[in-house]
């Protein structure tokens, strides 16, 4: 997790006057060649195969086997029935990414300009979280929250929550554990957008007579908006697709999308949860495109 | 310009040649898509010369460069080494080695590392003795453990001239290789490189922006301009007798002024300038006849008080009011006002002699004839100005 | 007085941005100190709480029945995935960086949709295929291997590029002039300096296989890794076990992580 997301044309084009000579020969294609066929077999083949598994006839069992008739009435069911779970999907995934980004930025922002010779160990401090299973992490968010842990009895205390108020098993609990999940896929590409801005053009700006306010608003957001995009994307797109918050932090009030296709595929629905993943995908991949169309930022793909 | 090799030679009577190892481009073209970097240049670099390419950023004196190297593959044109055609050859075949302007050195090796590579790769296992050498030569004899980004610039800029003399090649490229470091450091290395040249004896080719750095250290100069060498000749020459208006700007500085050519002598020619007639040197004359600019260098140029009468031989313009004074310690600058509208500027040495003059006097502006050069009226007067100013 | 107050202000606001860095690291930090706590605790029950201090847990960590064999198969998976995944994105990088081809737009978008795609989308259309091709009975060892390479790929790619054109490839040219051919120029001067990029890439696969559970869970079979065991017990009552397995997973990274940077401050003094 060095940089935010694959920008193209990183060939590195400093040289002024001529572009660099890369070598067009048939070595690229051969490099290419093993990464590109894996992909292929095993991610775009089975999105293909999603799709057409999504036109099945809804009938079909994993021991009857499944026939393709082009079953197209499985989307209308799939958003029919489960509109409320997209819905959800959706808002959950956008409220985390926020979090994500409000507390995500001061923290990249203060790695980069403010850390000194710290910079490194609290770099190392983001990406530790990684290496402690995800599953048991969350797990501790569930005694973190529980009803007679610390965080509920002080909330109580300051009247925030009433005092038969919960955490644990509500719709905010939920969006705490996906922000806090996903918090290192937002930090670092932030980290590494904001670490390129050379601190002399802050110190121009302040010069030209930019407030610290302004200076941040007109130069520093700018140029990290390639880091801003990065991280809410990667954040956004696991949190919206996520069942494991919900299932051990809320409960069958606040299910996801991804918690139905999980039992769908479970319980052997192979036609109706393939036309639900379907859905959240090209849900997924509009609202990325309106976003990266919004946030001008159209090299990102 | 057509500088070919006949010129050349006779441009450098002065220069040993070696067994036939000159550097010879024929032709050379290179092409960027639709922009053409380097066109149909022809030049000789005699052996054990210290050859500049000088021009401005953009004039295609680094793509000739690279050609050589072999790190660029020409569009048309053919590269001799000795008679041997590289035109084709890998970077790695050819007995050409690089200093490379952000000097390139290998950040994961040590001093001793990078100045051992190219021998190590050309199969040389005992290279200690040879590393240690190269490196008291450019008086680095203690930094060969330590990592080149420890060193300074000026240390980084030795180390890779080490790294590549080492290899004893035919050609040593130079691609703006003091273009990083400060005036003072600059200048040092400057004679520091000249000291090396005269010691080793290989050929140089130099390629920068920097007149005075061209001028200094080598013994020919070729002006670039937009892909074509535009004058070639030892310094010297280059300054005193500009063929270009492009060559007299960007070389130094120069004061154009309008004129027709009146009369031809035997070895004077006789230039109409605003009503007063302006004597110049034949050889110095690169237009015969009509509209010419007539170019003289500011130091070149004597300031009286006016009416003061002067030898004969001397070209004099009259009724110059000055308009600016900038002391600079060692000499001052003016600007002066003519009648008809143009400004002139003089150098004049602090000598001490006389008061400098004040804005507002009124002065008469006098040369020698042999100082005056005469160029084609055809030419923008203001080429290669622009570029004076970026360089440094 | 009111200097005092106005200096005070300074320092507050000069401050803020780090003071509020701290807490957010604190608010990661918070569930693993959890772990670490939980991992000293000595009774399994369903509402995970702290009951009293032990140090059996680390001692014998086997003793929850079927958690090392699953740790085992996690490590085996992420080992081999690592390895697999390292290889071909490495490859892939240096085509995206260093060559020129036709469909590079493509090949970016390509290497980008497996990071843009939910883990339960890449998880269900692999199932998909798996069934549709008759493997459905199959599923085990090797389709999870499959899936991991996959979804891991997508990161080597970006963070060896990354590295690869944040390198000059000057230094490649100046090896070429001093007569290293193109493979020496690799060898010594390329890959040496690509490598803690590499390295990187690598250590990053290794967590994401280890710690999968979504598409793992998908196209298991019969097979369990550590997050699926976890997963198993979550619901019932979690033996503390599971978090001397996720605080000494932290512990040998971080290891990991500050012997590198010994190493390499180290070799840059020598």
């Amino acid at each position: 997790m060095t940089a935010p997301a694959p920008f193209p044309g990183g060939g590195g084009a400093d040289d002024q006057q001529q572009p660099p000579p890369p070598r067009r020969s048939r070595t690229g294609y051969l490099l290419l060649l093993p990464g590109t066929l894996w992909l292929l077999l095993f991610f775009i083949v089975p999105l293909v195969t999603l799709v057409s598994t999504s036109l099945y006839d809804p009938a079909g069992t994993l021991e009857t086997g499944y026939q393709l008739t082009f079953a197209f009435g499985n989307y209308v069911d799939a958003i029919d029935d489960y509109a409320t779970e997209f819905t959800r999907s959706l808002l959950y995934g956008g409220l985390a990414t926020l979090f994500a980004l409000l507390l995500g930025y001061p923290l990249a922002y203060a790695i980069a300009f403010r850390a000194g010779r710290w910079k490194y160990v609290m770099l190392l401090l983001v990406i530790a979280p990684f290496f402690t299973s995800f599953l048991i992490r969350t797990l501790s968010w569930k005694m973190l929250l529980a009803d007679q842990g610390v965080i509920v009895e002080v909330l109580r205390f300051l009247h925030i929550l009433g005092d038969d108020g919960r955490l644990l098993a509500t719709a905010p609990a939920v969006v705490l554990g996906l922000t806090y999940n996903f918090l290192p896929f937002m930090v670092l590409p932030l980290y590494a957008s904001l670490d390129k801005i050379d601190v002399r053009l802050i110190e121009a700006a302040g010069d030209l007579y930019a407030s610290p306010p302004q200076a941040f608003r007109r130069v520093t957001l700018p140029l990290s908006m390639p880091g801003v995009v990065a991280g809410t994307l990667l954040t956004f797109i696991p949190a919206a697709g996520d069942y494991i918050n919900v299932e051990l932090l809320g409960t069958p009030q606040q299910t996801m999308i991804g918690n139905r296709i999980q039992s769908l595929f479970g319980a052997g629905s192979y036609p109706a949860a393939a036309a639900l993943s379907v859905t959240l995908m090209l849900l997924i991949l509009a609202m990325v495109m309106l976003y990266i169309r919004r946030a001008g930022t159209d090299e990102l793909l | 310009m057509s500088a070919g090799v006949d010129e050349q030679e006779q441009a450098n009577p002065g220069v040993q040649r070696g067994p036939g190892n000159d550097l010879r481009l024929v032709s050379l073209s290179k092409q960027f898509g639709a922009f053409t970097a380097v066109n149909d240049l022809t030049l000789t670099v005699p052996a054990g010369s210290f050859f500049a390419l000088l021009g401005p950023s953009g004039c295609g004196k680094t793509t000739t460069l690279r050609m050589v190297a072999g790190l660029e593959a020409p569009t048309a044109g053919d590269i001799f080494l000795g008679g041997q055609d590289v035109t084709r050859l890998r970077p790695y075949k050819r007995p050409v080695n690089t200093v490379f302007q952000n000097y390139a050195l290998f950040p994961h090796l040590s001093v001793a590392e990078n100045v051992a590579f190219g021998l190590k790769r050309r199969g040389r296992k005992k290279v200690d003795a040879e590393v240690a050498r190269l490196l008291d030569l450019v008086e680095l004899g203690d930094r060969g453990r330590r990592r080149p980004q420890e060193l300074s610039g000026g240390q980084q800029q030795r180390v890779a001239l080490a790294r590549a003399l080492i290899n004893e090649p035919e050609v040593l490229l130079l691609d703006e290789p003091l273009g990083a470091l400060d005036l003072k450091l600059r200048r040092q290395m400057q004679i520091e490189l000249k000291r090396i040249q005269t010691e080793v004896g290989l050929t140089f080719v130099h390629v920068t922006h920097d007149q005075e750095e061209a001028m200094t250290m080598a013994d020919t100069v070729a002006v670039m301009n937009a892909g074509v060498i535009e004058q070639m000749g030892p310094p010297g020459e280059l300054y005193d007798n500009p063929a270009t208006t492009f060559v007299a700007n960007f070389l130094g500085q120069s004061n154009l002024v309008a004129g027709h050519v009146t009369r031809m002598r035997d070895d004077l020619v006789e230039v109409d300038v605003e009503g007063t007639t302006v004597l110049a040197s034949r050889t110095r004359s690169h237009a015969d006849s009509g509209a010419v600019w007539v170019g003289v260098r500011p130091e070149k140029v004597f300031l009286d008080s006016s009416g003061q009468t002067r030898d004969h031989g001397i070209n004099v313009v009259r009724a110059g009011r000055i308009c600016d004074v900038s002391y600079t310690g060692v000499s001052t600058q003016y600007l002066v006002r003519m009648p008809w509208g143009q400004e002139l500027t003089v150098f004049e040495q602090n000598t001490g002699a006389r008061e400098l003059f004040r804005v507002g006097a009124c002065v008469d502006l006098g040369w020698r004839a042999e100082h005056t050069f005469v160029l084609d009226a055809a030419q923008d007067a203001h080429a290669g100005v622009e570029y004076e100013d970026l360089g440094t | 007085m009111t200097a005092t107050l106005v200096r005070a202000g300074r320092w507050v606001t000069g401050h803020l941005v780090m003071f509020v860095a701290l807490l957010v690291l604190f608010y990661m930090f918070l569930p693993i100190m959890v772990v670490v706590l939980m991992s000293f605790d000595d009774t399994a029950d369903v509402a995970y709480q702290f009951n009293g201090f032990t140090l059996a847990n680390w001692s014998d960590p086997c003793s929850s029945y079927g958690m090392c064999d699953a740790v085992a198969k996690s490590l085996q998976i992420g080992l081999l995935a690592t390895v697999g995944a390292t290889l071909l994105g490495t490859l892939m990088a240096f085509a995206m960086a260093r060559h020129h081809f036709r469909g590079r737009s493509i090949a970016n978008v390509g290497i980008f949709l497996p990071m843009a795609s939910p883990e339960i989308v890449m998880g269900s259309s692999l199932l998909a295929l798996f069934v549709s091709a008759g493997f459905a009975g199959q599923l085990g060892f090797a389709t999870i291997l499959i899936a991991h390479i996959m979804f891991c790929l997508s990161f080597v790619v970006v963070a060896v590029k990354a590295r690869l054109s944040g390198m000059d490839n000057g230094l490649e040219q100046a090896a070429m002039d001093l007569y290293a051919n193109e493979w020496q120029t690799f060898w010594r001067v390329t890959f040496p300096l690509v490598f803690p990029g590499i390295v990187g890439a690598a250590l990053l696969a290794f967590s994401l296989s280890f710690d999968d559970y979504i598409i793992t869970n998908l196209v298991a079979g019969q097979s369990q890794t550590f997050p699926m065991y976890v997963w198993g017990v979550s619901r019932r009552e979690i033996p503390p076990q599971i978090n001397v397995i996720g605080t000494a997973m932290l512990l040998v990274s971080i290891l990991v992580v500050v012997m590198a940077e010994v190493v390499r401050r180290g070799r840059n003094r020598a």
